[in-house]
């Protein structure tokens, strides 16, 4: 029997495929990606679970007693055994708003990141599948907003808003305002990656085959195009939730994001800038190790990333 | 030419437009400008004729047009909070500001260019190799994170340098400058440096990747076989053509600074306009606000049409129709 028969009865499986990929090959020989992901799983395993192994409730204000307020790590002098990274101000324990803190950092990234994508995969694929003066148009806009930094607008829009519902109320929608604004001020990084990769797409033989078939233009456009201009958007989603990660804690520093009472890694950072200075070091420095740690494994494994799919870019 | 001008001229315009028109949505929203003035006794009826007296009930594209045309002579408004004109007190914090992305700026090109350049050469060094490693970790960083850093270690540890502050400033024709005495310059060190570092380990990457591809390119190939002296290749023929992509970036990322100096101002309580923004904010201090938004939206505007223009003009190969 001859290979290609033997090959027709049994198509490999998506998993086979994968374990016989360049992807899945450069990830077994690079340690750096490796752990990098390691780390990752880590942050999302204990974010998601954080409601089951910390050891309190930073949101539940029965179990906070501000007797218990700048208590150092453990290890240290005057350290408690249960509180093992210390308490903050409020006679939080550490580790627990840490976890908690990871959870919301991690999600307001994550969501943020994955309306970018929604955005600008579909003005992204509109701009370059159409073209023209639509594509223009759109790409003018793209322009234009990259030209602000995201910082800026998402300060902006976020004191605005801050100063109009008043603090109260803001505090409540804090959560969603930050996915809304970092959503929205990154888009045309996606639309731009995209609208570059369909321009190449578009002129392939296949998508010509489709059309030729009398298939719509949506079905072309998301369901031929758009699956093969996965690989750049995969990743910038690892750069992006990093940035969005950083854009967050930076906004929650500035008192414009996450209130105190249901903190994120930023505004516990924030909380304990006060406190740097009469020595309660801990509340500033553990979850900006946290939050540092994060954004380093995402920017890692991003870099790996480009390295292995984007084989033109990579220069020794 | 003159056409690839025009529009991008007249973007600008637009641009500019959409601010304002932004900045005034806010202003007409944003708190009362009546309570401000008169305060809770006055009585329904009064306060009707003086919305009536004061244009505030005219349909909202009148009411623009009279905001455009005072702010187009610089009057926004004043400030609540200082009550004097919120132009003039943006201003007055503007040198701060400026001082301290111009302190950035020297930081950046001082470290950037050597260092990019080295490793470019040198790509299998260990300073190469330690460069780039560093540089993945100085863009996880947060600026504030820096900042705090810094201020721990120079002004708590070691008790070098202040944490806080511009210290003494002097007046030079209006310009309020803290680049003249000793004291001030100090003050200016940690925050110019905090700032520096969002930008560097961009700056080095960028320098380092087109430096390389520069050497690569047959021009360079032909002076090596010419014969020239190693540094002359360098400095002169391929810094040159690394150095014009560098710059255009470099524009842009002074509008990106700006942005960033609301974070720095408010760690190390420098007295810009980023730090009396965020008061502003916190004041609901409406006209103040809206003067930043549109100072800094102009700022924002001018670097890039400006950085723009001067990319078309040194690079001819630009598409200047401005057509794809």
């Amino acid at each position: 029997m001859s290979e290609s028969t033997q090959n027709m009865e049994q198509p490999p499986t998506a998993l086979q495929r994968f374990k016989a990929s360049h992807f899945w090959h450069s990830f077994k020989v690079d340690r750096v990606a490796q752990l990098s992901f390691l780390i990752f799983l880590m942050y999302a395993v204990l974010a998601i679970s954080a409601s089951l192994i910390a050891p309190f409730d930073p949101y539940d204000a029965s179990q906070i007693d501000i007797m218990n307020s700048e208590i150092p790590p453990s290890w240290e002098e005057g350290g408690e055994g249960n509180f093992l990274l210390g308490t903050d101000a409020q006679g939080r324990d550490m580790l627990s708003t840490i976890l908690y803190g990871t959870r919301v950092s991690l999600m307001i990234g994550l969501c943020a990141v994955a309306l970018q994508a929604l955005l600008g995969i579909v003005i992204g694929l509109t701009a370059g599948y159409i073209g023209g003066r639509v594509d223009s148009f759109l790409m003018r806009i793209a322009d234009i907003q990259l030209s602000f930094s995201t910082l800026m607008v998402a300060i902006i829009v976020l004191a605005v808003f801050q100063a109009t519902f008043g603090t109260e109320l803001y505090q409540q929608l804090a959560m969603i305002m930050l996915i809304l604004v970092i959503g929205i001020a990154e888009w045309p990084q996606y639309a731009r990656t995209i609208r570059a990769s369909v321009l190449a797409e578009k002129k392939k033989e296949y998508v010509d085959a489709a059309r030729v078939m009398g298939f719509g233009r949506l079905r072309i456009m998301f369901r031929h195009i758009l699956p093969n201009t996965l690989s750049p958007i995969l990743v910038i989603s690892t750069v992006q939730i990093a940035n969005a990660i950083i854009s967050e804690a930076s906004l929650s520093f500035l008192g414009l994001g996450m209130p105190v009472s249901q903190p994120s890694l930023g505004s516990l950072i924030s909380s304990g800038f006060e406190y740097i200075f009469s020595g309660a070091w801990w509340i500033t420095v553990i979850p900006g190790v946290v939050l540092i740690v994060l954004v380093l494994v995402m920017n890692l494994l991003g870099d790996w990333m480009r390295d292995v799919l984007n084989p033109k870019l990579y220069k020794g | 030419m003159i056409a690839f001008f025009v529009k991008r001229f007249f973007q600008a315009v637009v641009v500019m437009f959409i601010i304002s028109l932004i900045s005034f949505s806010i202003q007409d929203n944003l708190g009362d400008p009546l309570r401000e003035l008169v305060g809770q006794a006055v009585s329904e009826e009064e306060r009707q004729a003086l919305r009536e007296e004061m244009g505030l009930n005219d349909p909202f594209f009148v009411q623009y047009v009279r905001f455009a045309k005072k702010a187009v002579q610089g009057d926004l408004g004043d400030s609540y909070f200082f009550k004097k004109p919120a132009f003039e007190v943006i201003m007055k914090k503007l040198p701060a500001t400026l001082e301290l992305v111009f302190g950035a700026t020297i930081i950046i090109i001082l470290f950037s260019v050597p260092i990019g350049v080295y490793s470019a050469i040198n790509p299998q060094s260990w300073f190469s190799k330690t460069v780039m490693g560093l540089s993945i970790v100085g863009i996880s960083i947060p600026v504030f994170l820096t900042a705090i850093g810094l201020i721990y270690l120079f002004a708590i540890e070691l008790n070098w340098l202040p944490s806080y502050g511009r210290g003494d400033t002097s007046n030079v024709m209006g310009w309020e400058t803290g680049l003249l005495s000793a004291d001030g310059l100090k003050h200016l060190i940690l925050p110019s440096f905090t700032l520096a570092s969002i930008m560097l380990p961009l700056f080095i990457r960028l320098i380092r990747a087109e430096m390389m591809e520069v050497l690569q390119s047959e021009y360079v190939k032909f002076a090596w076989a010419k014969g020239i002296s190693p540094r002359r290749i360098y400095f002169v023929h391929a810094l040159k053509n690394t150095m014009l992509p560098v710059i255009t970036v470099g524009g842009v990322q002074i509008g990106t600074m700006v942005a960033y100096t609301i974070l720095t101002e408010t760690v190390f309580q420098w007295p810009g306009m980023g730090f009396l923004f965020l008061e502003a904010v916190n004041r609901v201090d409406t006209p103040l606000i809206v003067a930043y938004l549109i100072v800094v939206g102009a700022i924002f505007v001018v670097t890039n049409t400006l950085v723009d223009l001067i990319y078309g003009l040194v690079n001819p190969t630009v598409n200047l129709a401005g057509k794809k």
